[in-house]
């Protein structure tokens, strides 16, 4: 059962199994464990990041093509309910709505922009989609009737989600039975859902061939598959996949605004959770998006009792401020791409 | 017509198309003039990036950093002098802004060489890690800007001699477009004797054209590529400067935004092309200030519209260079 649910694929390890299983029944019991907002805001942001984290592996790490424009997929999903709920009202056919109608555009735009530029080389699909994502950030925050500008839209969502609705009025286990909890486990059901749907497509033959176009494109080519296809094809599932893990994103946080879903620290936020999890693995996505989510939650912290304590050395208290932690984060980036490539997963995976 | 040359007609041709767009002759000059210094600019700091991924392969996405490098140093140098500044006549004012610019220059250069062996050179070959590691370096360094110079927009005016504009029949031309179109002329021209009629020039071109056969024929790419690999960062640092006084602000993160139009430029000319990229910064240019006139919300979007419609026509850019 257990194997038909993961596709064969297996945790290489035992210590990886155990860590990843750690990690979800962790997230699974967040609201009872720790309970309070900020503690089920992180496990939401990390269940979020593992499903956008793991669809852009599967372009970066099973299919080797670098995109900097999947923050506009995910940015897509999070506006198409956010829009849809500030139109519509908060119903369930709202939600349809809007999931339906970021997916059909997601899909043409990856497919579009596949086609157009997957054709010549990796580098180009890298710049074509710079350029796009900036334009999208751009037009988004022009459409300021559509999209709320650069404030963002607030809504409401149906009443069952809504925190008003209470389930019962005894908390349980510290955890108050309301509807930010159902909304938590809508969440970690269709986190776990879409991941396990990826772990099916990425061990699938088509998921194969990917890995083939990964390591030698000529050779793919000259065995019969048409490349062009298969990673056009890949990116319209990536952008599918961070649609809707955009979309949960704003179900979640009932707010959508251009710094929480389009912004390009989100794209290196997700370049780094890849590494650092390991590419070419989707349990790095897993491992990965739970480390850094935690740790960038709780790094401004960090930062800001180094900060205390460096004060008056020039320079370095200067980067030691709680707004530099960028620094810090692509610092840890460039050495963990020299020294770490496989990432976490990769090294665990080696050792048996 | 020889099919190479037909690029060439696209920047005569697109300004003709505006003129009866704008409608009167003054205004199209004033613009034409605007877009052409924004091209001339774009194509200083774009030339050098070009000439590394020709040469190497080698796609810098830290060449932003380099740009607000520059003008952050022409910043702090300019700080000192700018009450002299303010009132120099002409000549007096570029015999300043030399050694400013020269300092802008020098520093992204040395920059650029501690940047080709830390993060570029164990990389070599390996597209996906470049992508990944440059951008990083970019972020790094920008971050380093803000920490030294603190993270607000800093202004940066013009000097006094500088200011205003030339009244040419009726049309306004501001003097600092005509030097910026100045002085990218001069790079352009600088540029090309230099890859035309030097011995170094015809290397690096023999090297974009086939590295390996240059490598066996004695010469060292390597050594030639960290040449060119400084000089281009100190470009980007020129770029930058001229970028800054243009704007008239600066900030962190305008290198990453100019990092978006140079690679557009690029892809608009063919990767590795320097004329490809002449030509695709003079439209971008263009480009931008013809559209930001009639129709601003369009402009926002010019450069990718001018880019698809380029890839609709040579899918690999203008000039696209052999064996890439």
């Amino acid at each position: 059962m257990l194997r038909t649910l993961l596709s064969e694929d297996l945790p290489k390890s035992r210590v990886l199994a155990f860590l990843l299983a750690a990690i979800v029944l962790a997230l699974f019991l967040t609201p009872f464990l720790v309970p309070g907002a900020k503690a089920m805001g992180v496990a939401a942001k990390i269940l979020v990041f593992v499903v956008l984290v793991a669809s852009y592996d599967l372009l970066l790490g099973y299919t080797g093509i670098v995109s900097f424009a999947h923050t506009m997929f995910f940015g897509i999903g999070a506006y198409g309910v956010a829009i849809a709920f500030t139109r519509l009202g908060p119903s369930w056919g709202a939600l349809a709505a809007g999931l339906a109608g970021a997916v059909l555009l997601s899909a043409l735009l990856a497919f579009v922009i596949g086609l157009f530029s997957l054709r010549v080389r990796a580098i180009f699909y890298a710049m074509i989609t710079l350029a796009v994502a900036s334009a999208f950030q751009t037009l988004a925050s022009q459409l300021s009737d559509l999209t709320g500008g650069e404030d963002g839209l607030n809504f409401k969502v149906p009443e069952v989600l809504s925190p008003a609705f209470e389930l019962h009025p005894d908390p349980v286990l510290g955890a108050s039975l309301d509807g930010k909890l159902l909304t938590y486990y809508l969440v970690f059901a269709a986190a776990m859902l879409l991941f396990l749907a990826m772990l099916r497509i990425i061990n699938s033959p088509f998921g194969r061939v990917l890995v083939a176009i990964r390591e030698n494109d000529f050779r793919a080519e000259a065995l019969g598959y048409r490349v062009v296809v298969y990673r056009t094809w890949s990116n319209v599932l990536a952008a599918v996949f961070a649609t809707l893990a955009g979309s949960l994103l704003a179900l979640w946080l009932r707010y959508n605004g251009p710094d929480t879903s389009l912004s390009f620290e989100i794209m290196l936020d997700i370049l780094l959770m890849v590494v650092i999890g390991g590419m070419g693995t989707l349990y790095g996505a897993l491992v990965g998006a739970a480390l850094f989510v935690v740790a960038q939650s709780y790094l401004q912290d960090l930062l800001r009792l180094a900060h205390g304590a460096l004060e008056g050395v020039p320079v370095v208290s200067a980067l030691a401020s709680p707004d530099r932690w960028l620094f810090w984060l692509g610092l840890l980036f460039v050495l963990s791409v020299y020294y770490f490539p496989a990432g976490i997963v990769g090294r665990l995976g080696n050792k048996r | 017509m020889n099919r190479a040359h037909l690029p060439l007609i696209l920047v005569p041709a697109l300004a003709l198309l505006a003129l009866p767009l704008v409608g009167s002759l003054p205004s199209w000059a004033t613009l034409t003039i605007a877009g052409l210094a924004m091209g001339m600019i774009i194509f200083v700091i774009a030339s050098g990036l070009t000439l590394i991924f020709g040469l190497m392969d080698v796609l810098n996405f830290g060449h932003g950093a380099f740009i607000s490098l520059g003008a952050y140093v022409a910043m702090a140098v300019m700080l000192p002098m700018a009450g002299s500044l303010e009132t120099a006549s002409f000549a007096a004012t570029l015999a300043m802004l030399v050694p400013v610019t020269l300092a802008a220059m020098a520093v992204t250069g040395a920059i650029g060489l501690a940047f080709e062996r830390v993060i570029i050179r164990p990389v070599y070959g390996q597209h996906l890690k470049q992508i990944l590691i440059t951008m990083g370096g970019m972020i790094v360094a920008e971050e380093l800007i803000k920490a030294i110079w603190g993270p607000q927009q800093i202004p940066l005016n013009l000097p006094g001699s500088l200011k205003g504009s030339l009244l040419v029949g009726e049309a306004a031309i501001e003097k600092y477009r005509l030097l910026a179109v100045g002085i990218g002329l001069a790079v352009f021209l600088a540029m090309l004797w230099t890859l035309n009629r030097t011995k170094i020039g015809l290397l690096i071109r023999a090297g974009v054209q086939d590295r390996e056969m240059v490598e066996s024929l004695g010469y060292r790419i390597r050594t030639l590529f960290v040449g060119v690999f400084v000089a281009g960062s100190a470009l980007a640092g020129l770029g930058g400067v001229l970028w800054g006084l243009y704007q008239q602000n600066i900030t962190a993160a305008m290198g990453a935004q100019v990092n978006v139009l140079i690679f557009i430029v690029i892809i608009i000319g063919g990767l590795g092309s320097t004329a490809g990229c002449f030509v695709g910064a003079l439209l971008v240019g263009l480009m931008a200030n013809y559209t930001g006139f009639l129709a601003p919300k369009v402009a926002l979007f010019s450069n990718i519209l001018l880019m698809t419609a380029i890839l609709l026509w040579r899918p690999q850019g203008l000039y696209p260079v052999a064996n890439r």
